[in-house]
């Protein structure tokens, strides 16, 4: 999208470092045609939905359907979407809270006391990637059932089934992330200078693995805020199920909203990335390419 | 297990102190346990067995003959005909474009940007690609009309084929592209430098580099990543959900019918059947994947 033209912008950093990588990196006009293509194509699409939403109701173009969305009198039409995107947002939180909480607190136990429990944790945590949510949607029906009799059918149940989703990914996070720091030196020191397995986690494991952690929520909330098949298959309403029913009335609508949630989640991913590397330039020690 | 856990713990730790440690350590991990009992294994239970029952909970193999019916048959076909050509056509633009990421720096702004958005296209796209593609190509979409009335060309002369089986294809690509620089650039920029100096030194060409060296150490890479390209598109479901809300050309389509409604072709537990056939593709592509991927880390530092 964006990236990849403003990425063509950046030659000056490639002929700096085109001399480090003799033969391997293609030559820059290489470089600079499979991007443009590439760039190219991928751009039409998003430009496609900016064009969409500048359509005037009479033909031309002006801001009137992004005026509409903000405009009071279309507050009732409007409002799915607004339920939606705070459902969204709950669901963020309790998922974000069942990564922290429970996943995080989980692989420390294993890297501390289990060492031979880490590769059949791995293989859990990674499983949902071989199960479509198509199928575990069949199977969590019968069980939503059940919750939706004995807690409600609040929308903030579905966090039980996002927690499995986003599994894959925010273990990946808190995995590097444990690998790149000595949790047993660290838990011995601190334990042996008198602190309890409480401050051991909160004041000593967690400032370190910092980076995992915020990575594996953030990356949680942009699977979360994507989330459709679970949620409109079990009639739960949260932001993308809310798109689909107004894009039936307001496509313009829609489609305003589909492309700042495409942006929001650009951002969040991008934020993942400047962590993380930020991190990594502070371990290898000389700052050598500041861009 | 914890009374094993106990016992084993016990032999190692001599001390005082740590030998009452390892029951509530063992404790520790059944909060995470349970939680993956009720909403991971027990979902997958049920997905896996609840089309082998009917529906007065008796025992049977007779819904299983759903998987013959010439509709689901041809919904089993597109899918997988469908996963293999936008896997395909991924694999080979998401090479081409990992190759020119390797003219940035690693950890430089331009890569931190195509990850980005890579991750967005591939990972989250869902209804949101759909609303992209019916806004370029759809019936009133801004590629259309430029077409229609700059150049005359009709594209839906044939009928709206944005909402059948072959309106998928360019979406789907678009969503396969991003996820195969996610998974091959790490591959192709654990190429070493000096691989190539060591072939240039010894008389080689960059091309005799390419053939020799290269593409034999990346191949395993490419073919896993074509792999969890081909489950990638099999398992998908946003994107032809909100781009064809009445048909179900292809399998979670069909899944969908049969969920939202209460029998399809005068069958019990379709929607059971449809996601036993899914995982068991699934199962196979994913035990290839790994077999694969296990040859490429070789190469992986």
């Amino acid at each position: 999208m964006a990236g990849l033209n403003r990425a063509g912008l950046n030659r000056a950093g490639l002929n700096r470092t085109a001399p480090n990588r003799t033969g391997i990196a293609p030559r820059p006009v290489t470089t600079g045609v499979i991007l443009g293509v590439v760039g190219l194509v991928f751009l039409i699409p998003i430009a496609s939905m900016i064009e969409f939403t500048l359509r005037g109701v009479g033909g031309g173009y002006d801001g009137s359907h992004w005026a509409a969305l903000v405009d009071p009198a279309n507050a009732g039409k409007y409002a799915p979407i607004w339920r939606g995107l705070q459902g969204s947002l709950v669901l963020s939180l309790t998922t974000v809270a069942i990564v922290l909480f429970l996943l995080a607190p989980t692989m420390i136990l294993v890297t501390l006391r289990f060492p031979a429990l880490r590769r059949p944790l791995e293989f859990l945590c990674l499983l949902p990637l071989s199960i479509p949510a198509i199928v575990l949607v069949v199977g969590l029906s019968p069980i939503y059932l059940t919750i939706g009799r004995s807690v409600g059918t609040g929308v903030w149940t579905l966090a039980f089934a996002y927690g499995v989703t986003v599994l894959p990914y925010a273990y990946r996070a808190i995995q590097a992330n444990l690998d790149a720091i000595d949790v047993r030196t660290l838990t011995e020191a601190a334990r042996s200078l008198g602190a309890g397995w409480g401050s051991v986690l909160l004041t000593v494991l967690a400032p370190n693995l910092r980076v995992g952690l915020l990575s594996a929520s953030l990356i949680s909330v942009a699977v979360v805020l994507g989330e459709f098949t679970i949620a409109s298959l079990l009639n739960r309403q949260n932001l993308q199920t809310a798109l689909f029913v107004v894009n039936k009335q307001d496509p313009y609508v829609a489609v305003i909203l589909a492309l700042l949630a495409l942006l929001f989640a650009f951002l969040l991913l991008l934020a993942i990335g400047r962590v993380g590397t930020a991190a990594a330039l502070r371990r290898t020690t000389p700052k050598k390419d500041p861009t | 297990m914890a009374t094993a856990v106990h016992e084993r713990v016990g032999v190692v730790d001599s001390g005082r102190r740590r030998r009452r440690a390892p029951a509530p350590a063992a404790l520790g991990l059944l909060p995470f346990g349970v939680y993956i009992a009720v909403f991971l294994a027990l979902p997958t239970g049920i997905a896996l067995a609840s089309g082998l029952f009917t529906a007065d909970g008796a025992f049977t193999f007779e819904n299983l003959g759903a998987l013959g019916d010439p509709v689901i048959l041809s919904a089993f076909g597109n899918s997988i005909w469908l996963s293999f050509l936008t896997a395909i056509i991924g694999a080979v633009v998401g090479a081409a474009l990992s190759y020119a990421m390797l003219g940035f720096p690693e950890g430089g702004r331009a890569r931190a940007i195509v990850d980005a958005a890579s991750g967005v296209l591939a990972q989250f796209g869902g209804v949101m690609l759909a609303f992209a593609f019916i806004a370029t190509i759809g019936l009133q979409g801004v590629v259309t009309l430029l077409l229609r009335d700059g150049f005359g060309i009709d594209i839906f002369a044939d009928g709206a084929w944005i909402y059948e089986l072959p309106g998928l294809v360019l979406p789907y690509v678009y969503f396969q592209v991003p996820l195969m620089v996610i998974t091959f650039l790490p591959a192709l920029a654990g190429i070493k430098p000096q691989w190539m100096e060591a072939v240039l030194t010894l008389g080689g060409t960059p091309g005799a580099f390419w053939r020799r060296v290269g593409i034999p150490v990346l191949a395993p890479s490419f073919l896993a990543s074509f792999l969890l390209l081909v489950a990638n598109a099999f398992s998908s479901y946003a994107t032809a959900a909100a781009l064809s809300s009445q048909g179900s050309s292809i399998v979670p389509l069909q899944i969908r019918t049969a969920l939202t409604s209460e029998t399809v072709l005068g069958r019990e537990n379709v929607a059971g059947v449809l996601a036993l056939g899914m995982i068991v593709i699934m199962a196979v592509v994913m035990t290839a994947y790994a077999l694969v991927q296990r040859r490429a880390a070789r190469w992986q530092a």
